[in-house]
């Protein structure tokens, strides 16, 4: 059996096209750049205000001025360019970001999306999370199929708070991939040998099938 | 007028109990960890309200402050970096205020260009717009934020001149620009001070006029995360 997050960032990394403008959230999406075709240039755009993230430094050549928002070292890419966090999140808030990867605590079958808070929890952040969410032009939800407790994370109504409504095109789990067609869910493609049972069994909301 | 140049004691000393002090930085980097220090050390004002993005991590930075129990009131988008913070707001010992990072930028950023609010589609319709009010613009559900201003900012730049204008490098620019032009008093930590005309116009980041005072680096965020390495 294949590593479940890395079936996901695998699966998420085919998603991304050429030239596109992207931003990565923490956790399975950081993985995306080990899958990512050569051929495929994407340029990556971290909030905390540069777009031209280039993969981790080797040791030693660690510039502790230089982080994404996950606040690890990060290079530069040729031509990239920086720029503060105002003019970052009117990139993201004006539509000027293409796609957003990131992962998520609940899905609803009406494309809303938790995953800035669990009630009782002992977090306290939002960060760049809602932003991201309502201004990128396309959403895709990385994530586990099940919680650590074995609940569905793709389900009718989401019970954690929001971080905003109808927002999600696309959800990719280590069994499938779902796409939202005109507002409806729909599963689209199985991953790693997995069967329909076995996503039904895994997924309380309620979508049609459209297999390719 | 030029910013003054002084040193970090002598210009947090201009800071009173119960002030508003926005804190630049995303994490420690770009924080402006002299003028911290000399706030956590040698400076007894109390009762503060902090804007910054997080309240520093347990133990360092803003966490130094928040231990010593003189922040009344904090402004962030993320406390999780600093479990303390986090367990203070919970139990109520630190009003806390939570706002989208985008959000916070740009409220600061309105603040400081005199911008009496604006709607925006981040966070409306979720629990961080109760309270607030929402209305649907061109059909889209969006949520009234103020602007955020301060009676002080502490802010961190690689590079100034005897006037105060600065440049900052890297990712270490991050929320310092806004801040630094939304506050009464501007207080800005500066690594290396050139002679005036050292920068090249275009070059300079945050021009002087928003400059009050300049104070060198001694602290330097390289030589902490050498020490505990």
């Amino acid at each position: 059996m294949s590593d479940a997050r890395d079936v996901i960032a695998g699966r998420a990394a085919r998603e991304l096209q050429p030239g596109e403008i992207v931003n990565l959230g923490i956790g399975i999406p950081n993985r995306i750049p080990n899958f990512l075709d050569p051929a495929t240039e994407v340029f990556l755009h971290t909030e905390n205000g540069l777009l031209g993230v280039g993969p981790r430094p080797v040791a030693g050549e660690v510039d502790v001025e230089l982080i994404d928002a996950s606040k690890q070292p990060v290079t530069l890419t040729q031509g990239a360019a920086i720029f503060d966090s105002a003019a970052s999140f009117a990139m993201i808030r004006g539509g000027h970001i293409d796609t957003v990867v990131l992962g998520a605590l609940q899905v609803s079958e009406a494309g809303d999306i938790a995953n800035w808070m669990v009630p009782g929890g002992k977090a306290l952040g939002v960060g760049g999370a809602m932003d991201l969410v309502v201004g990128a032009k396309r959403v895709i939800v990385t994530m586990t199929a099940l919680a650590p407790d074995g609940e569905p994370k793709l389900i009718p109504a989401c019970t954690f708070p929001l971080t905003a409504a109808g927002v999600v095109k696309t959800i990719i789990t280590e069994h499938a991939v779902f796409r939202f067609v005109e507002h409806q869910l729909v599963l689209t493609e199985l991953l790693d040998g997995a069967t329909e049972a076995v996503v039904a069994a895994e997924t309380s909301a309620r979508y049609r099938v459209e297999l390719a | 007028m030029p910013a003054q140049t002084t040193t970090a004691v002598a210009a947090i000393a201009e800071i009173p109990d119960g002030a508003t002090i926005m804190v630049g930085g995303f994490g420690l980097v770009g924080a402006p960890l002299t003028l911290i220090d000399a706030l956590v050390e040698q400076s007894t004002a109390t009762n503060l309200t902090i804007i910054s993005n997080n309240v520093g991590e347990a133990g360092r930075g803003l966490g130094l402050l928040l231990r010593q129990g003189r922040i009344k009131k904090a402004i962030a988008s993320f406390f999780t970096s600093n479990p303390e913070a986090v367990e203070a707001a919970m139990s109520g010992a630190l009003v806390y205020e939570l706002i989208p990072q985008g959000t916070l930028a740009e409220a600061i950023r309105a603040g400081g260009a005199g911008i009496a609010g604006f709607y925006t589609p981040v966070g409306a319709g979720t629990e961080l717009a109760e309270g607030r009010e929402q209305r649907e613009i061109d059909g889209v559900l969006c949520v009234l934020q103020p602007p955020i201003t301060a009676d002080v900012a502490l802010v961190y730049a690689t590079w100034g001149d005897g006037l105060g204008n600065l440049r900052y490098r890297r990712t270490a620019q991050n929320f310092n620009p806004a801040m630094a032009s939304a506050a009464a008093l501007t207080i800005a930590e500066v690594a290396e001070i050139g002679p005036v005309g050292s920068l090249e116009p275009e070059s300079i980041h945050t021009p002087h006029l928003y400059v009050n005072r300049l104070v060198p680096s001694t602290i330097r965020l390289a030589d902490l995360q050498g020490a505990d390495a």
